[in-house]
């Protein structure tokens, strides 16, 4: 079970934050391109799930998977996306970690923090720390990684 | 041997008249400051704004709830769970308009203004106007623009506080660059 990346959006848009623990592969465009683009198919699959749904939606978009890797995604009301790629090995989704990424640590040390101006990109080092202890102490984080 | 805790105090909490004597204390700075009562009531409602814009991320943590399908689940989270959750209140939401689109909130206790008079030189003053700010600011981070402002002031003589929400439209997501 191994985490590779981490990315947070807010609600227009803007890369909030990125953090990678075990990225083997570069996607071959600039950063902020990547951010983009990654931003840009959240928005467009949650679009096209709605679309084509054969039923009433309840949470709509959860995660992807592919052979070698899955996507997790996970909004808030607010507008929020946090998006983590695992493993395929992980089972289900990841949607509850997700949800206490949001709660015990954007909240908690963003939100909170009135000299954090919530629009920029994170550059709090609390944030990056405590993000980091807590995705190293997940069950699905690998000891093995690079 | 870890010493036992003094009975009922929870590190985390503020004591009720701490709360209400700070807020107490800003709005006398700010008429103070500004002296209009007009200007502070302009004041007291950005500060709420500001205020609204991050408690919804707090609320939202911490409630687990997920978007709202109509205006009337809306106005029961407020009341019910957000009130509830951020001043140990529950108001009661009432005289909804025909179109459905403006509720009130009752407030019978409002521990804003708990020990409060305002004298007769001030009688323009909205003293709980941070509460519409706020309420204003939170629903506009959940894609709802609103107005908010009050109806009943115990500070002016009424029973209870009432605060009166008529929802203007709801807010779209900007598509990112190149989306149609």
């Amino acid at each position: 079970m191994v985490v590779y990346n981490f990315y947070l959006f807010d609600r227009v848009g803007t890369c909030l934050y990125y953090a990678e623990w075990c990225r083997r592969k570069k996607a071959g465009m600039a950063n902020v391109e990547e951010y983009k683009l990654m931003y840009g198919m959240l928005f467009s699959i949650k679009s096209f799930i709605t679309r084509i749904s054969p039923v009433d939606l309840k949470d709509g978009f959860l995660c992807y998977s592919t052979s070698k890797y899955k996507l997790h995604f996970y909004e808030t009301a607010s507008g929020l996306k946090f998006v983590l790629n695992t493993d395929s090995g992980v089972p289900g989704n990841l949607r509850d970690t997700l949800h206490q990424i949001y709660s015990q640590i954007y909240v908690e040390h963003i939100v909170k923090n009135p000299m954090c101006s919530l629009g920029d990109p994170i550059s709090s080092e609390l944030f990056k720390s405590k993000l980091d202890e807590f995705v190293r102490a997940l069950p699905v984080f690998s000891a093995k990684t690079s | 041997m870890s010493r036992p805790n003094v009975k009922g105090l929870d590190p985390k909490k503020v004591s009720g008249e701490l709360f209400t004597l700070t807020y107490g204390a800003i709005v006398a700075q700010l008429l103070k400051d500004y002296e209009s009562d007009e200007e502070v009531n302009k004041q007291l409602d950005r500060m709420g704004y500001n205020i609204g814009v991050r408690l919804i991320e707090d609320f939202l943590a911490r409630s687990g709830i997920s978007r709202c399908n109509d205006f009337r689940e809306t106005s029961d989270a407020i009341a019910k769970i957000g009130f509830k959750m951020f001043l140990g209140i529950t108001p009661s939401v009432s005289n909804w308009s025909p179109a459905g689109d403006e509720f009130s909130l009752q407030i019978e206790s409002n521990p804003l203004v708990d020990f409060v008079e305002l004298p007769d030189s001030h009688s323009n003053l909205s003293y709980c106007n941070i509460l519409c700010g706020v309420i204003r600011g939170a629903l506009e981070m959940v894609h709802m623009e609103v107005t908010s402002w009050i109806v009943q002031d115990v500070l002016k003589g009424d029973s209870i506080t009432e605060l009166r929400v008529r929802f203007i439209r709801r807010l779209e997501d900007a598509l990112p660059v190149g989306e149609d």
